[in-house]
């Protein structure tokens, strides 16, 4: 079939890692997603996003382990599980600090992601475990010619482009989208016309964890659910969102699935530099425009 | 000894018989501590007081948050370790390649990472440090996961052997006190005054004529050669240099630290230092649990003690005294 | 200026926090530094301290009249946090022997202490073999398994049985490239091939695109040189990517038994491994295994085991030699063979190393497999003499040629 190498890499390996790098670019659309609503809105770094991420892959493994509860119905109940969690964090914690420079926002919660990942650490240890709760529907795959795709890969990169766009549709196009806009630029106005802002502030906040939780569930059984999944992926997503421009949806939907394209081409020509090929793009960005691709200058 | 009791010239007139009191009380336990503690212990204190003082430089004094200054500290770790063991270098120059060049490093860093403010300064800090994670992990001398183990002490200046514990220990102890005194002169210092308008209230240094993007970025490479020479002395005393030392979570480390201990003051640092070392050392046996009770500290800081443990008695003190409370907590 | 003074108090008094423990030098102390928390916790952990807890139980708590305790760390897979420890441990504690040490990194380091120290430290988790071999150190013992032995053992059972063309997946960091060289070493001494490896960074997440570059080469075994997540990780997401229904094969050069357990037998099933232990091996190590289950509710990995064993040969030869002096122990541990439920006639060597024979295993497919923890089949026993580096070949500078 294909028999032209590009820069020799065989055209099937090519493509297949483009393919690979669009499905993590799903995981990094998704989490960034979660940033960058919570950023736009209240301002806070949510640092502990990795930590809850992983809650909503525990949380799936726990409701199979213990309640029987398999994958389809653990997708909807995990987020909601942990988006409630996230309501009572933003409750307790996060609304006294909004006063102060975001810079506090960001070491509280990178100090509740320390709790939440050394507490998992403590009962579960870090060898992780076993999802097997893939529904029939999703297993098994299909041969592409150049290379073999597990359904449930496909599946991730559908589900992740429809919450994306849903959630894109409901903060650009409705009403309630409008409002939390304007609640962003105006926060006293928007209270005076009577839209309990504060009230929606710590909706927006669970909104924002139940999407990384709903990842976590997503991830769980190609992953492995271990309490470090959150730490590992926190950093990369930083750099998505700081790519893609702090407060942006769009931006960083664009640049999570972009940048998982990119990491899978690293892969491909230089391996060892994948983690840090991410990095290497966040600071060419930040020199060149500070605000992100698509963010608004500060 | 008189050495450590400076007068501050810009400070409050005259130093109180207290604070000579406290400063030579510290001295005498600093110096009598190795026969009742243990020095290891002690001495891994004082490189990551040192550390966090030079943090502290620039967070508390300059107003820079930098969420990759393990880059300094780690990678002149690295050099001093390589041009020791395998360079057959002698202690002190080992100390000055480290500082040297993390100070090249800090230029650099701080050239590009200045242009920004705020949030995105800390981002493209956390970028950089990256990237020298990257390089320690891959470059052949560092060995990667290994690290340079078996570091030689070596002879300082040819005459004093540092293998003895004892006698490095009063070599950390000179260095620290050295490092210390030359931050409280940069803090006090025409320089410091500047840098803290800087952080006040940017725009009127600017209008008042200053070369603010030159006084950031001197305040970063001082900041980070300081880091570096922690990280020198680090690697002598441990015998050891690890990617640990480049990680981001050390860079967290150094902010935990600060601000425990207090940040923008001068011996907040010193203190959170010794109280995250004591408990990292004392709660090794537990595991995790470190983990969550750091994550608690830097919850309960932000949240409720946001001007740290010196920063907070400093505060009950004023208030004793029936002076009005210092405004706000840490920097805005 | 007053503040200052107060805060300089402060700093004192947080000086003065912390006295280092001390015991009394009459006692024999035991120290277990391992990881508790990290990627290693289930192949050694707090099971693995329970194991030398029951060996100075069996030795009745005391030598010669002498109490013996035991205390545990967790070193975290940092050589820093490591060599903290061990330093401490040696110095101030009076820990006269530490254990187990997972993690090749911060066992090479720990080994440079105890060699400064002149103490004894018995090694049963790491793997690089460089422990006895360039690095070796007069008190330190190696004692469950290495890279050569693993080498030999699954690399040379693989590639006779036909799989005579590898392609490498290998962990970048020394433990990893150290058990490729060894393998790929072994693989072409048998007559195969090795068509490529690369080099993947520790602790992914994903190795998709890697094992998408293994599928390419073609090769007739995949070779895994890696260990704990990494290996479970590559093994499931191979299993996802059809590359063992494709035909490829697995070889798992550092699979433990809680690797197995985290996999699960559907997608672990036809693994090879090689071991030194097993907990259903034969009566003794079933009545071994059964009180360690009873106690720690999981059957023990053959760090575990290996730990058990270490101990109880420590306690021997303090016995024997009547003292806790390192050279003293030492020389009566080489005397004495090791036997326990483990081991039968294992001897160490002037290098460190303790020689024996290790086992070829394959986990079970999920029919095959009769309860929980039923995961191995054994394929055959491998004397020890094709598992152990000869002497002839080491570079330890302890050992004398000729």
């Amino acid at each position: 079939m294909y028999v032209i190498p590009l820069l020799g890499i065989p055209p099937q390996v090519l493509f297949g890692q483009l393919l690979l790098g669009l499905i993590n670019g799903a995981f990094y659309a998704m989490l960034s997603l979660g940033l960058a609503v919570i950023f736009g809105l209240l301002n806070i770094i949510n640092f502990a996003h990795g930590a809850l991420y992983m809650m909503g892959a525990f949380g799936a493994w726990l409701m199979l382990e213990y309640l029987g509860i398999g994958y389809w119905p653990a997708l909807i109940l995990s987020p909601i599980v942990v988006g409630a969690f996230g309501v009572l964090l933003e409750k307790a914690f996060l609304h006294r600090i909004y006063k102060l420079d975001h810079l506090y926002g960001l070491l509280l919660t990178f100090g509740m992601a320390l709790i939440i990942e050394g507490l998992f650490r403590n009962y579960y240890g870090v060898s992780g475990q076993a999802y097997d709760a893939v529904p029939d529907l999703l297993k098994g795959g299909n041969n592409l010619g150049f290379m073999f795709l597990p359904t449930y890969r496909g599946w991730v990169v559908a589900a992740s482009l429809i919450i994306c766009f849903g959630t894109w549709f409901a903060i650009e196009r409705t009403k309630l989208g409008s409002y939390l806009r304007a609640a962003t630029e105006n926060p006293k106005l928007v209270q005076a016309f009577g839209i309990n802002v504060p009230r929606m502030i710590t909706l927006t906040y669970g909104f924002g964890v139940a999407l990384a939780a709903m990842a976590g569930v997503l991830a769980a059984p190609i992953y492995h659910v271990s309490p470090l999944m959150g730490s590992d992926i926190i950093i990369v997503v930083f750099a998505v969102v700081v790519i893609g421009g702090m407060g942006s949806i769009v931006g960083a939907v664009i640049s999570g699935f972009g940048l998982g394209i990119i990491e899978g081409m690293t892969k491909v020509f230089y391996p060892e530099a994948s983690n840090t090929v991410i990095f290497v793009v966040m600071a060419i960005v930040l020199l060149v425009k500070p605000a992100g691709l698509f963010g608004k200058a500060a | 000894m008189s050495s450590v009791n400076i007068p501050a010239p810009t400070a409050v007139a005259g130093t109180s018989n207290l604070t000579r009191v406290g400063l030579v009380a510290l001295l005498v336990l600093a110096i009598a501590a190795p026969f009742g503690l243990y020095p290891i212990f002690l001495m891994k204190a004082l490189c990551f007081a040192l550390f966090a003082s030079a943090f502290n430089l620039l967070l508390g004094y300059g107003g820079l948050l930098s969420f990759g200054h393990a880059a300094f500290f780690g990678g002149a770790a690295y050099i001093a370790a390589h041009v020791v063991k395998v360079l057959g270098w002698p202690p002190e120059l080992g100390l000055i390649a480290g500082t040297a060049v993390a100070a090249i490093m800090g230029a650099a860093f701080g050239w590009l990472a200045i242009r920004r403010q705020g949030i995105y300064f800390a981002m493209v800090t956390l970028a950089l440090a990256q990237m020298i994670y990257f390089v320690a992990l891959e470059a052949k001398f560092t060995h990667g996961e290994d690290g340079i183990q078996a570091v030689p002490r070596g002879k300082l200046l040819g005459l004093l052997d540092l293998s003895d514990t004892f006698t490095m220990y009063y070599f950390v102890l000179v260095i620290f006190i050295a490092v210390f005194w030359l931050i409280y002169r940069t803090i006090h210092s025409p320089f410091g005054q500047v840098l803290k308008a800087i952080r006040e209230n940017e725009p009127r240094a600017i209008s008042l004529g200053y070369r603010v993007d030159h006084y950031k970025l001197l305040a970063f490479t001082l900041s980070a050669s300081l880091a570096g020479l922690a990280g020198s002395l680090k690697a002598l005393v441990f015998q050891l240099a690890s990617l640990t030392d480049v990680d981001w979570r050390m860079s967290g480390q150094v902010v935990l630290m600060t601000l425990v201990g207090g940040v923008g003051t001068v011996f907040g640092p010193l203190v959170g230092a010794f109280i995250l070392v004591t408990m990292e050392n004392y709660l090794a046996q537990f595991g995790s649990w470190v983990t969550v009770i750091q994550g608690v500290i830097f919850v309960v800081c932000v949240l409720t003690f946001r001007k740290g443990v010196v920063g907070e008695i400093a505060e009950m003190v004023r208030r004793a005294r029936g002076e009005r409370p210092s405004g706000g907590g840490g920097h805005h | 200026m007053r503040l200052k003074g107060i805060s300089a108090l402060l700093a004192a008094t947080a000086l003065a926090s912390g006295f280092a423990m001390s015991a009394s030098a009459e006692t024999i102390k035991l120290g277990v530094l391992n990881d508790q928390s990290g990627v290693y916790t289930d192949l050694s952990g707090p099971g693995g301290v329970d194991a030398v807890r029951m060996a100075v139980e069996d030795a009745g708590g005391a030598i010669n009249g002498n109490k013996i305790e035991l205390v545990s760390a967790d070193h975290q897979n940092k050589p820093d946090v490591g060599t903290s420890i061990a330093r401490q441990w040696y110095d101030q504690d009076h820990v006269d022997a530490i254990f187990d040490v997972p993690n090749s990194g911060v066992a090479l380091a720990v080994q440079e202490v105890a060699r400064e120290k002149h103490k004894v430290v018995m090694f049963s988790g790491p793997a690089a073999s460089d422990l006895t071999n360039a690095k070796c150190s007069p008190t330190g013992v190696h004692w469950t398994y290495d890279t050569y032995g693993l080498a030999k053992g699954t690399g040379a059972a693989i590639t006779k049985s036909g799989g005579d063309s590898w392609f490498f997946l290998t962990a970048d960091y020394a433990f990893g490239q150290a058990l490729e060289r060894d393998t790929a070493a072994v693989v072409t001494a048998n007559g195969g091939k090795v068509l490529g490896e690369v080099r993947t960074p520790l602790a992914t997440p994903d190795f998709s695109s890697f094992l998408l570059q293994a599928q390419a080469s073609k090769a007739k075994v995949i070779g895994l040189a890696n260990a704990g997540g990494d290996t479970v990780t590559s093994i499931k997401q191979a299993a996802e990517f059809g590359i063992t229904s494709g035909g490829q094969k697995l070889a798992g050069l550092l699979v433990f038994l809680s690797d197995v357990n985290s996999l699960g037998l559907k997608t672990a099933q036809g693994l090879e491994m090689t071991e030194s232990f097993y907990w259903d091996l034969n009566d003794e190590t079933r009545a071994f295994s059964k009180r360690f289950f009873d106690r720690n509710k999981k059957e023990p990995t053959m760090v575990q085991a290996g730990l058990y064993g270490a101990a109880k040969h420590y306690l021997e030869g303090v016995k024997a030699a009547g003292s806790t002096d390192a050279d003293k122990v030492m020389a009566a541990m080489r005397a004495n063979p090791v036997n326990d439920f483990m081991t039968k006639n294992g001897q160490l060597r002037e290098d460190g190393k303790v020689v024996r024979d290790m086992y070829l295993f394959e986990v079970k497919k999920p029919e095959e497999s009769k309860g929980p923890w039923d995961y191995y089949k054994l394929i055959r026993q491998i004397p020890a003499a094709e598992v152990t580096r000869p002497l002839a070949e080491s570079a330890c500078p302890l050992v004398k040629k000729g």
